[in-house]
């Protein structure tokens, strides 16, 4: 088994999910816990409360300017791309309209201390 | 050769069924005889042993040292009879060899994703198999392979690469050169793919069912393209290069052997065959193109043709023809006119409505103006190319306006035509096509005082 992780990408413009919208997010996450795939997820805020640190210079904003942003992102185990990007194409975003997935294989992870 | 070496040659030439007693074969015939299982074998044996190694780098290594060896084994012992087989044993064994050798440094290596077992267990596995039924074939992996390698997780450009690469089995070189790339640009290209493939995980198999069609139809566009590539060369002065013409050729036949009820696989060869026959007539003895009406029928391969007519009758009567089966049987019906003016353009214009259908590409619908014009006017045919004129997609292609120039021409508007046709130059890098374009706008420009 691999892990893979899948960031969530949306227009910026595209305002807050609807009720429907965040429903099917849950059913989706829902399943992947289920199934035993999920490894872990988070959603982020909106890139308006982001903010850049270069070298000495902190700035308002996400540290890549784009149309598209990262709206969150989470990890699941998959034998091969091929499973994975089933998995992810599953995700409501994909058939949107708007925004899309990247899936990138995990090569290392740290395990959160115990203590 | 050490004892050792000796005793796994005897060994490998007894699973091929080397005939042991015959005269040691002459240098040429051994050097004959790899160069053929080469071309046709190459892509069988990487695959099987890619089962084995797990590993695309190990395995093209294996198979390079089996066709190397092959060439001294075989003129000592003779050309086995079935030298595909000889050489799969031997590249295999080799692969296991490496990863017995190194089986502590490869586990911290990503593997080939292959859903059955491991290597040991693979080769145990084909090893029983082969001991158990000498005449069994091993079983074919080179789908396996031509899928992996046109994965859509892939760039169109790498995708090109590794199937000439692995499929095919040129040299960095050699694959540079037919897409016209450096050699350098090649070999980082290909490393990058190969990284991909290992690091993302990109499984060695033949996709399920319900992914079949889209990756299917994946390959046969990797295939199209590098016909199409050597077909019309983008830049050069040379109309054609067969050598990628032949390749494309090969690999869509081989498709067939290994997925003959597809029929879009068959309707990829068809175009293909159908296209290749008229070879030998598109340009004349100074590399001049010929127009269709211009080009001499009786030189057209009618063997090719007939074959492509066979997979054409059979793939229409499957159904609902796709893509490629419906551009053959286009490509086919210009071809079987005996004369370009007894072109059959009413039932062009159904096919190339019914292929609008099922692919709706601006250049098909710019295209089906050519028929249009020959059964309903040059009129008529001006005004659907005003449409696709419109269309941002077409902004750039050539033959856009150069079909317009010719409409033009034939409607006597010449100095409109000479302002299409110099267009059509502007933006034509082929230099058969420019040479072409050139001397039409001569003729339709005024004369020079």
């Amino acid at each position: 088994m691999a892990q893979y992780a899948i960031f969530l990408f949306d227009t910026e413009t595209a305002g807050d999910p609807t009720p429907e919208e965040m429903q099917a997010h849950q059913r989706h996450a829902d399943e992947l816990v289920e199934s035993g795939a999920m490894v872990a997820a988070f959603a982020l805020d909106s890139t308006a409360t982001a903010t850049t640190l270069r070298g000495d210079v902190v700035s308002d904003g996400p540290f890549i300017d784009a149309k598209e942003v990262v709206a969150g992102f989470y990890v699941v185990e998959a034998p091969d791309l091929d499973a994975a990007l089933e998995l992810a194409g599953r995700n409501p975003i994909v058939q949107s309209g708007h925004g899309g997935v990247e899936v990138r294989p995990v090569v290392g992870s740290i395990a959160p201390s115990t203590r | 050769m050490t004892d050792a070496e000796d005793a796994e040659a005897a060994d490998v030439a007894r699973a091929a069924d080397v005939p042991q007693d015959t005269d040691v074969a002459q240098a040429a015939d051994v050097a004959q005889a790899v160069a053929d299982a080469h071309r046709s074998d190459w892509a069988y044996v990487l695959a099987a042993t890619v089962r084995v190694a797990q590993d695309l780098d190990l395995a093209e290594e294996c198979v390079q040292e089996a066709y190397a060896a092959a060439l001294s084994t075989w003129a000592r012992d003779g050309i086995p009879g079935k030298p595909a087989a000889w050489l799969t044993t031997t590249a295999k064994r080799r692969a296991m060899d490496a990863i017995r050798r190194e089986r502590t440094l490869r586990s911290k290596l990503p593997l080939l994703v292959e859903p059955e077992g491991d290597a040991e267990q693979e080769y145990q596995r084909e090893e029983r198999e082969d001991d158990e039924d000498p005449e069994a074939t091993v079983p074919d992996e080179r789908l396996r392979l031509i899928f992996t390698c046109c994965h859509p997780a892939l760039a169109q450009e790498a995708q090109l690469a590794l199937t000439l690469r692995l499929v095919c089995g040129l040299s960095t070189p050699d694959t540079a050169r037919m897409l016209l790339v450096s050699e350098s640009t090649m070999a980082a290209r290909i490393t990058r793919a190969k990284k991909k493939i290992s690091g993302a995980r990109i499984p060695f198999r033949v996709p399920r069912e319900a992914e079949l069609p889209d990756r299917l139809n994946a390959v046969l566009g990797v295939v199209n393209l590098l016909f199409t590539a050597g077909h019309t060369a983008p830049s050069g002065p040379d109309l054609m290069r067969t050598e990628l013409t032949d390749r494309a050729l090969h690999l869509a036949r081989t498709l067939r052997d290994l997925m003959p009820d597809e029929p879009e696989v068959r309707g990829l060869l068809a175009l293909l065959l159908v296209t290749d026959a008229r070879r030998a007539t598109r340009t004349d003895a100074d590399g001049r193109l010929l127009r269709l009406e211009e080009q001499d029928r009786s030189l057209w391969d009618r063997e090719a043709l007939a074959e492509a007519h066979e997979l054409i009758v059979a793939g229409l009567r499957g159904g609902r023809a796709g893509r490629y089966l419906l551009q053959a049987a286009i490509a086919a019906l210009y071809a079987q006119a005996p004369t370009y003016e007894d072109t059959d353009w009413d039932q062009l214009v159904v096919l190339y409505d019914r292929l609008l259908i099922v692919w709706p590409s601006p250049t098909v619908a710019l295209n089906r103006t050519v028929p249009l014009s020959m059964a309903h006017g040059p009129e008529v045919a001006l005004d659907a190319v005003a449409e696709l004129e419109k269309d941002q997609r077409l902004s750039r292609y050539p033959y856009l306006p150069a079909i317009k120039a010719d409409l033009l021409r034939r409607l006597g508007r010449d100095a409109e035509a000479t302002t299409a046709y110099r267009q059509a130059l502007e933006l034509t890098e082929n230099e058969a096509e420019r040479a072409f374009l050139a001397g039409r706008a001569g003729e339709t420009a005024p004369p020079v005082r």
